[in-house]
């Protein structure tokens, strides 16, 4: 007799299972992650979590707290979307993002824009600098042409449906997904509007975020829709989150430009009326 | 607003200046987009006439055609990577995927919080869109035909003078059936419309089978 074949034998195999460990998961308590930033006191931290690729994750943050995401062994891929949490009609718009600001480009001190003319996040440090506002991410049709699959629980899961699972998640439907960002795997527009993949800058680079209005965080780790490689590659990615200090007037992401600033003063309007800040 | 001219096979809407215009398109069916007086955004959605969560994405177009202008051969993609429009003429040259939609609200970033009750895009989309059941959702970034978005070499990107001028015109084949929701751009504060909004000409012409 096997033994799972009492419900005695299957409760005690189930339980013997706990407290595997393996490469891909999250801590929790998130303060049992092994290295937190120097910086950082293990109780500060409220997500920590290492995502394969092909995998995602969400989760809801607070006002204030820190992101930090990693590439970690150099072909992470986090495609990334943000809502307001208290109102997610209200959500990443890109084309707002790069056009208020004059830049096609993210990096340290850019503004993740509403469309509602207020700052959702804003990348407060970036040791990679290769980064995409403009392809999204990719879907289940476009990766089976190039891989022979996209489906989200196959060999080469595509970005749509796995934030469409995220987003089901968080009470949100396809409809509501909006065209998403992408950072580690580069891309640069040519003088005639073509694109040039310039992919990773290595192991190790790290985007840091800043949430500024509570918000819905989606993250899927795929590989980039533009990616010229044959083979679907994707590797771990590093999320860590934790307890941290606002922005402020005096905060250097304000006074970047006056559009920023703008922005940021819209921010504070909206937390203000509605009692967050 | 728009006035129909009915012909056997051809409608023709003029759309005034700053209004909304909306249509259905059955597949195979085509649309000319005509800029009457010249350097007039244009301001585009399109839907699945038939299942309107799929609808036009800017990133998968882009994506699938590996540039992010617009001209004779692009088509226009689901965010599933579905083709819902194809460019089959453009006599302009190129047309825009980025700057998406003028707001209310992003005019206060752009320009300041004295041009938040001008008019703008985003309210002719919601307005219109809403005839069909559309809602804030449903509103991403859009195209906007006739409107000049140059990215420098070190990603800065901005509307600069139009290279459209009177009478060039766009036409897109219907792929599928398919909702188009245009915002005829009222923006006065960039020179996306030459700082001077004026009518733009849609032409419908059917594929004729049936219709």
């Amino acid at each position: 007799m096997s033994t799972t074949a009492t419900t005695h034998g299957a409760r005690d195999h189930a339980r013997a299972q706990a407290g595997t460990v393996v490469e891909t998961m999250p801590s929790i308590p998130a303060s049992t992650w092994p290295a937190p930033p120097p910086d950082v006191a293990p109780d500060a931290l409220t997500w920590a979590e290492t995502v394969a690729g092909g995998g995602y994750t969400h989760k809801v943050l607070a006002r204030g707290t820190r992101l930090r995401l990693t590439d970690v062994d150099g072909d992470a891929c986090a495609h990334l979307l943000l809502f307001n949490a208290d109102q997610p009609w209200e959500r990443l718009n890109v084309a707002d993002t790069v056009k208020v600001q004059w830049n096609a480009y993210l990096g340290a001190k850019v503004a993740l824009l509403s469309d509602q003319a207020r700052v959702l996040a804003t990348i407060v440090a970036d040791s990679s600098g290769r980064h995409d506002a403009l392809c999204g991410t990719s879907t289940v049709d476009g990766n089976t042409e190039r891989y022979g699959d996209g489906a989200p629980q196959g060999p080469s899961p595509a970005g749509l449906p796995l934030f469409t699972l995220a987003a089901a998640k968080n009470g949100l439907e396809p409809r509501d997904l909006p065209p998403s960002l992408s950072f580690f795997q580069g891309v640069r527009v040519q003088p005639g509007g073509g694109l040039d993949f310039t992919g990773s800058a290595g192991a190790g680079r790290a985007v840091e975020l800043r949430i500024e209005i509570p918000a819905i965080v989606l993250i899927a780790n795929v590989a980039h829709p533009v990616d010229p490689r044959p083979d679907y590659t994707v590797t771990n990615l590093e999320v860590l989150a934790w307890r941290a200090t606002p922005s402020t007037p005096d905060s250097p992401e304000w006074t970047h430009s006056p559009e920023a600033q703008r922005a940021f003063e819209n921010t504070a309007d909206y937390l203000t009326a509605r009692g967050i800040a | 607003m728009s006035t129909a001219y009915q012909s056997q096979l051809q409608s023709t809407f003029d759309v005034p200046a700053r209004a909304p215009f909306s249509t259905v398109l059955k597949r195979g069916s085509e649309l000319a987009i005509i800029d009457l007086g010249g350097n007039q955004a244009v301001d585009f959605l399109c839907y699945d006439a038939n299942d309107t969560a799929k609808r036009y994405s800017a990133a998968a177009t882009i994506a699938a055609q590996r540039n992010i202008f617009l001209t004779t051969g692009s088509v226009l993609r689901t965010q599933e990577g579905a083709p819902l429009l194809t460019v089959v003429a453009d006599t302009c040259g190129r047309h825009d995927t980025l700057g998406g939609a003028c707001s209310k609200e992003s005019n206060s970033l752009r320009y300041g919080q004295h041009t938040r009750f001008q008019h703008a895009c985003v309210e002719n989309f919601l307005s219109e869109g809403a005839k069909w059941g559309l809602g804030k959702r449903d509103l991403v970034s859009n195209v906007n035909w006739y409107m000049n978005v140059p990215v420098e070499e070190d990603g800065t990107l901005g509307i600069v003078d139009g290279i459209s001028a009177p009478g060039l015109e766009v036409r897109l084949r219907a792929e599928t059936d398919v909702l188009v929701l245009v915002s005829n751009c009222p923006q006065i504060n960039n020179p996306c419309n030459g700082f001077d909004p004026t009518p733009v000409r849609m032409v419908v012409t059917s594929s004729g089978g049936g219709e």
